[in-house]
């Protein structure tokens, strides 16, 4: 089966975020005033072959913990995984 | 002693280190293409600086996977020398070689300057040359030099000794100010446990002849040739 795995990879909280600052700053001079805080990261979108969903879910986390995030400075978070 | 410098499809700092340690420092030295699974005989390795693989995903991520960064690694191990230069420091982080990460520039600019370093540890292989606490002129060029690590991990790499380089001011004081990228603890470079790899974000390379600015980072060189061919 093939399945599309999304994944949202975000600098971990704490870590200073100079884009998601400057995004910040450009939203509140636009009046958006409630926001508190932005944060840049990536959002990759992978087709996995996998006997099950769920070993397509493994395999991703796998994939973020060797590659697709850096485990010093960035959280990984798998935002859905479907059949593409 | 000989030199082996990698090249990685991206990497700009290679001719000038090639420059650096045959005209400047006399020594031999050879490219290393990264597809390559052989030293060829390099008592020291150079990962030089540049883009490998165009900084796709994160800077050095990539890079890391090229197939002769296994013998790098092999011979980190075995103890021999490497020098990480800018992207090559971003590459020896990714590698796992050197703690740590390099993020985008504080500032989010790119950052092509002359900084003042301060050398932190005369007693490495790669500073034995330098006077305790002195200043270097070094230029830097990096987008990605902002020195991230977690608290535990800085206050041993201080506690060992092995941050090996500064961000100070003319006079030596470490301030906000003097910091190019907004490393922590205004952090340019560091020895690995074995103190056999020295990552850094500026380019001793690129001074080693006062004619073109600066030769203070000739000396980096010079300590390890005397340390290597001793």
């Amino acid at each position: 089966m093939k399945y599309r795995v999304s994944v949202h990879i975000v600098p971990r909280q704490g870590i200073l975020d100079p884009q998601g600052k400057a995004v910040a700053d450009a939203l509140h001079t636009l009046g958006f005033s409630g926001v508190a805080e932005a944060r840049v990261g990536r959002h990759l979108v992978l087709d996995v072959n996998a006997a099950t969903q769920q070993a397509a879910e493994e395999s991703v986390r796998s994939m973020c913990e060797k590659l697709l995030a850096n485990p010093v400075t960035e959280d990984f978070e798998i935002a859905g995984v479907a059949a593409p | 002693m000989k030199f082996g410098i990698v090249t990685f499809p991206g990497s700009n700092g290679d001719y000038d280190a090639h420059h650096a340690v045959t005209e400047a420092l006399g020594a031999e030295a050879v490219y290393l293409w990264h597809k390559a699974h052989d030293l060829e005989g390099s008592d020291v390795i150079i990962l030089p600086g540049g883009f490998s693989y165009g900084d796709y995903l994160r800077a050095g991520a990539i890079a890391r996977f090229s197939p002769i960064m296994q013998e790098v690694a092999e011979h980190a191990r075995r103890g021999g020398p490497v020098i990480a230069i800018c992207n090559g420091f971003q590459i020896a982080c990714e590698a796992g070689l050197l703690p740590g990460a390099l993020l985008r520039n504080a500032g989010l600019q790119f950052v092509g300057d002359t900084v003042i370093i301060r050398v932190e540890n005369t007693d490495t292989m790669f500073t034995h040359r330098y006077a305790a606490g002195r200043l270097l002129r070094i230029p830097i060029a990096h987008g990605d030099g902002r020195y991230t690590a977690d608290d535990a991990t800085l206050d041993r790499l201080e506690g060992e000794g092995r941050v090996a380089f500064r961000y100070t001011d003319a006079e030596g004081r470490v301030t906000d100010a003097a910091n190019p990228n907004g490393a922590m603890r205004n952090i340019a470079g560091i020895v690995s446990d074995e103190g056999n790899v020295l990552g850094l974000m500026p380019h001793p390379e690129r001074a080693v002849d006062p004619l073109l600015g600066s030769g203070d980072g000739l000396a980096l060189f010079q300590s390890l040739l005397a340390r290597v061919s001793a």
